[in-house]
Parts: structure tokens; sequence; C-alpha cells
């Protein structure tokens, strides 16, 4: 049902490795209400989007072409990070009105892009802007091992995190 | 795109007085599609906190203008977080602008 779209390369060398740091996990509950305005049908094709990859983007446009600011600055940031692409799947909300309007109402977050790991509701482009400067993105993606390792490189090891 | 009485002042005004924000910077950043701002939130409403539950706080105190405008961008902060950044940064550090152009959201208006 829903359009599927995964990075068509490996945009850029992995983020250095760094040692698992257990970090709080952000939970959301849905209310009552939300529930209501969330037909099933919606709903039961987002839960399989989000379970479709351990990272998921909701953005406009494709990595390839992103339609809007936002969703290519944290497109960009998922490149650099070196998010491996066979673990990540990007949907194009603009393909489809019901998932634009429902994955608001499904993460209880007005704006698109819209992060997901493990299933678990990351942040938008702010967040994802941040956590990746701040370094704990890479703390994450390394701990849900989610990037792609560059098995041939024996520089891998030896790289900085920026 | 249909006009709507949200300003940068209309939203300082709602911070103000919904997140007891002690500091709050709005810009405007429309591009072509539409009104959009961000924004530089203190408040001591964020203590103990993570960064999506800030954002959680915020989305919800303005749920109704965040509605009605086409892109919103936030960072925020408490009253230490913003007084230690400021003498780190020389007070340089405003509203996030990434993913914008030169200050401005481009891209689909629909």
């Amino acid at each position: 049902m829903l359009a599927r779209t995964v990075f068509s390369r490996q945009l850029v060398r992995p983020a250095a490795r760094l040692a698992a740091i257990p970090t709080a996990s952000p939970s959301f509950a849905l209310s009552a209400l939300q529930r209501r305005l969330l037909s099933d049908s919606t709903r039961q094709a987002i839960d399989k989007a989000v379970a479709s990859a351990p990272v998921v983007l909701f953005m406009k446009g494709t990595p390839e072409t992103p339609q809007c600011g936002f969703s290519r600055a944290s497109i960009q940031v998922l490149g650099m990070q070196g998010v491996d692409p066979s673990k990540f799947a990007a949907f194009n909300v603009l393909e489809d009105p019901e998932l634009r309007q429902g994955i608001k109402e499904y993460s209880d977050w007005p704006t698109i892009p819209q992060l997901y790991i493990d299933k678990e509701f990351v942040g938008g482009c702010d967040i994802i802007v941040s956590m990746h400067q701040s370094g704990e993105l890479a703390k994450l993606l390394e701990e849900k091992k989610v990037l792609a390792v560059e098995e041939e490189s024996v520089s891998a090891e030896g790289e900085k995190k920026e | 795109m249909a006009q709507t009485s949200i300003t940068e002042d209309s939203i300082k005004a709602a911070l103000t007085e919904r997140l007891g924000a002690s500091y709050v910077e709005v810009q405007d950043m429309s591009g072509g599609c539409g009104q959009s701002f961000t924004s530089l939130i203190v408040s001591p409403e964020f203590a103990g906190k993570n960064s999506l539950k800030r954002h959680r706080l915020v989305n919800a105190a303005l749920k109704a203008e965040i509605a009605e405008i086409h892109a919103w961008s936030a960072k925020c902060q408490t009253p230490e977080e913003w007084e230690k950044e400021r003498a780190a940064t020389g007070g340089n550090d405003g509203p996030p602008l990434d993913g914008t152009a030169d200050g401005k959201v481009t891209g689909v208006s629909q």
C-alpha cells in the first residue's frame, strides 16, 4: 500500500565505531481520541511501514530527490552517519495523502520528516540534527547495529568522530 | 496560500504564556511555501525532560498554530542551558536554521 524507496547507493563512509552506551528510550502512547481519528487500515499500513526496516524515515520526496529542506537535511545526516542502506527505508508522504496525514496522528507529531529506529519514534529534523551534532545519534545507531560495516577498509577502526 | 494571523509576536506571546518561557526568539523563515517559523525557547519547564519530550511540550502548546503554518522548527533549552551556551558562544546562537536555505524554507508548497 505504501511506496517504499531505499537508498540506491551508500551515501558516505560509515560513522566511527563507538562503544554502545545505553540511552533512555523515548516512548509514546496514543490517546483514545487519536485512535478514533486514524482508521484501522491506515494504522495497520503505518505499523507495517514503521516495521519495514530498522531505520525508517517518513519524508517529502525520495532520498535521491528530497522535496523539502528538512527532509534533505535529515537524509544527509543519516548518510553522514553511515546508515546501512539495507537497513533503511524511506516513505514519500507526498505520494500518499493518507500517509501524509496519518503519520502525524500516528506519531503525535505535526511535521515531516519523522524518523523511527527499531519502531520507536526518534523525532523530526530538529531532533535528528541536534542528536547528530551531540553524538547521541551515532551512539543510538551503533547500539541498534544499523550502521554499514566497511569490511574491506582497514582504516575504519581508526577513524575519529568528527 | 491563505494568510493566517500567526506572527512572530503571536507565537512569542503564546509560548511565554503557555510554557512560562523566560526567553523566546521567533524568526520568520517563510520562503516560497507558506508561513514558516523557527524558534529558540527558554523555559524552566524543560528541566528534566529529554529533547523529544521538550518538543512534544512545545508542539502541544502550539497545536493550533503549528497546524496552520507550513513549517516549524524549535530549539528548547532550560534557563541554565541557555546561560551556559550564551557564555560559550558569546550569544550568537539563535533559532535553528538547519534544513533551510539561508534561513528560508525551500520545498514543495503542497
